[in-house]
């Protein structure tokens, strides 16, 4: 299972990095949007995985049995998706800003000397 | 015990207060200056304490570290807060010379109080993951006040500087999760205590090279600087001089963090690579500041500069280095955040920063010329100001270390600075003005006396010069030990 996700991870990071290597804009916001998932699941994958087994005290015991899912990485996680949502959202709103005012979403346009 | 969060709070208040008062210029002023000086009231009673009683440390909710979210002050932290507090009087003061009424409108206010509560978080978190929140916060607000506007200039550098902050971000996120992965833990404190534990020279060395990287794209460190001088020059004065200021710093306050807690025993190699890329960063940015003919690129180009002077005394990791680079970094704070301002008043007299568009300032705004004046020798250099001694304290530092090297190419960047400004000084005030230029406006009370109350506190930072270096050097040493800082969190029993 690690081995997949850290794939998946590995494979969010490179097609991210190769979107934001493109010229169009769009690309390079679909480009920050993958990194920052694949982040996420590096967080989740290299926090440890633990199947099937909740943080959660039985009624019966008052403390928690050893094997048990780390909450941590999730709430780092559950963070760290509301930040980089924020963040997309104003990049979208910027990008078509820069396509209202120097009418072009081609990177290279828009870093021309005017 | 809740005095930690107060620099926090504060401005948390104020920008909800900006947010429901009445759309009026005037009141939205007062109530963002009246912010920013409680603000700076606040921090300085927190560092009179932390002076007074070693590092203060807030457990918020109550919940012990490391399971928590720990606000910890050190000295380092608390002079920083200061310094944070004194730019968002300056800053917030600045607005009543004017600022643009759509700007005003679309919340600049309260944005540039969400600014400075972000600088504040991140340099009072004692946690890793709450430092990446701060950063984001911060960010956030600075990307809404560079993107406000509507120019071709400015759109362009806001997206510049949006994609590579975010860029940058993923990379802390990337290392955070990798620590945390290794460690279980990113209260610094804890990771005080296990990293040597659990830290192996190829682990150190993979997250040390990925939060160098972060850090130094926040920071502008070369090779990763190229975004500063291409957006900070775009937008209004007053931000220009917020961010010139402060998110620099935030970037170089993570790298000191960070050197000193964990990766103090990392491999050699990996200092010599922040002590190249400073010295590069010195070099290069110097450079480029002869080659440009604007006032406000001058001043980004010198911003680039001048952060390698920090992480140059960072990277020897000696007391006495990482004392100077402290000592550097307030001064270059305040003058940096002055010099700004002051591209702001010749933006109000001549309509540009160009310096062809400039000159004869000295003889049509001699007042403006001599206030001016401090801040740009004091960035050169010049005895006995706060310039220069920071450049020694560096270059001593780096001579005891045996980094003669280091420490000659301190001295020659120095020259090149003094040159830059010199240049800069001249061609602004002294040469006489091409004849179809004349000024349009009166320099503004309001942004004068700012520079001026600037000035006065470079100067006090001069005359306090030996108090301030017995403090800063207790700051370093407190970095270097980390034991009071460990203690200071986890409380006895933490090692």
């Amino acid at each position: 299972m690690e081995v997949l996700l850290a794939l998946a991870s590995g494979v969010l990071y490179a097609a991210g990095i190769y979107l934001m290597l493109r010229r169009r804009l769009a690309q390079l916001i679909i480009g920050l949007g993958l990194l920052s998932n694949g982040t996420n699941l590096l967080i989740f994958t290299a926090g440890g995985l633990t199947r099937a087994r909740p943080p959660l005290v039985p009624n019966a015991d008052t403390e928690l049995a050893a094997p048990y899912a780390d909450p941590v990485p999730q709430a780092l996680i559950l963070t760290a998706i509301v930040i980089g949502f924020g963040l997309l959202a104003f990049t979208l709103v910027l990008a078509h800003r820069v396509h209202a005012t120097l009418g072009t979403d081609d990177v290279d346009e828009v870093g021309r000397e005017r | 015990m809740t005095l930690p969060v107060l620099p926090i709070l504060i401005p948390l208040g104020t920008a909800a207060v900006l947010m429901l008062a009445p759309r009026r210029p005037l009141l939205q002023r007062w109530i963002a200056l009246a912010g920013a000086a409680l603000q700076l009231a606040a921090a300085i009673a927190l560092f009179r304490r932390v002076e007074a009683h070693g590092i203060q440390v807030l457990q918020v909710g109550n919940w012990p570290a490391p399971f928590g979210i720990t606000l910890a002050c050190d000295l380092l932290s608390a002079l920083l807060v200061v310094a944070v507090g004194v730019v968002g009087v300056a800053v917030t003061a600045s607005a009543f010379a004017g600022v643009d009424p759509r700007r005003e409108a679309f919340g600049y206010h309260p944005l540039i109080q969400v600014l400075l509560m972000g600088v504040a978080g991140a340099f009072l978190t004692g946690d890793f993951f709450n430092l990446y929140v701060w950063f984001e916060l911060m960010l956030v607000a600075s990307f809404v006040l560079m993107a406000l506007h509507r120019t071709s200039a400015q759109v362009e550098a806001a997206f510049k500087y949006v994609t590579i902050n975010l860029i940058a971000s993923s990379i802390f996120l990337t290392a955070l999760g990798l620590l945390y992965g290794a460690a279980g833990t990113l209260n610094m404190a804890h990771l005080a205590t296990i990293w040597p534990n659990v830290g192996s020279p190829g682990m150190d060395a993979v997250l040390a090279v990925l939060f160098l990287l972060a850090f130094s794209i926040k920071a502008g460190l070369f090779p990763l600087f190229f975004w500063l001088p291409a957006s900070y020059h775009t937008p209004p004065a007053a931000i220009g001089a917020a961010f010139a200021g402060l998110l620099t710093k935030v970037g170089v306050y993570a790298l000191i963090r960070t050197f000193t807690l964990l990766f103090h025993g990392a491999p050699r190699p990996l200092f010599l690579l922040l002590l190249g890329m400073s010295v590069a960063t010195m070099v290069v940015g110097l450079v480029a500041a002869m080659n440009e003919r604007d006032f406000r690129r001058i001043l980004s180009f010198n911003l680039v500069g001048h952060i390698g002077y920090t992480t140059a005394g960072l990277s020897l990791l000696t007391p006495a280095a990482l004392a100077g680079a402290v000592f550097y970094v307030l001064h270059h704070i305040v003058v940096i955040t002055n010099l700004f301002l002051v591209s702001g008043v010749l933006l109000r007299v001549r309509r540009t920063t160009d310096l062809a568009g400039l000159g004869g300032l000295w003889r049509s705004q001699p007042l403006f010329a001599v206030v001016a004046m401090l801040p740009i020798f004091t960035l050169a250099g010049v005895p006995p100001f706060t310039g220069f001694l920071g450049k020694l304290a560096i270059v001593a530092g780096a001579f005891e270390a045996e980094a003669y090297w280091t420490g000659g190419i301190v001295l020659l960047v120095g020259l090149l600075t003094l040159l830059s400004m010199a240049r800069t000084f001249t061609g602004a005030f002294w040469k006489p003005a091409e004849p179809d230029r004349r000024d349009m406006m009166a320099p503004g009370t309001p942004l004068l006396a700012v520079s001026a109350a600037l000035s006065l506190v470079t100067v006090a930072m001069t005359v306090g010069a030996e108090p301030l270096f017995e403090i800063v050097t207790r700051s370093a040493d407190q970095l270097l030990s980390r034991e009071e800082y460990v203690r200071a969190v986890l409380g006895a029993g933490g090692r």
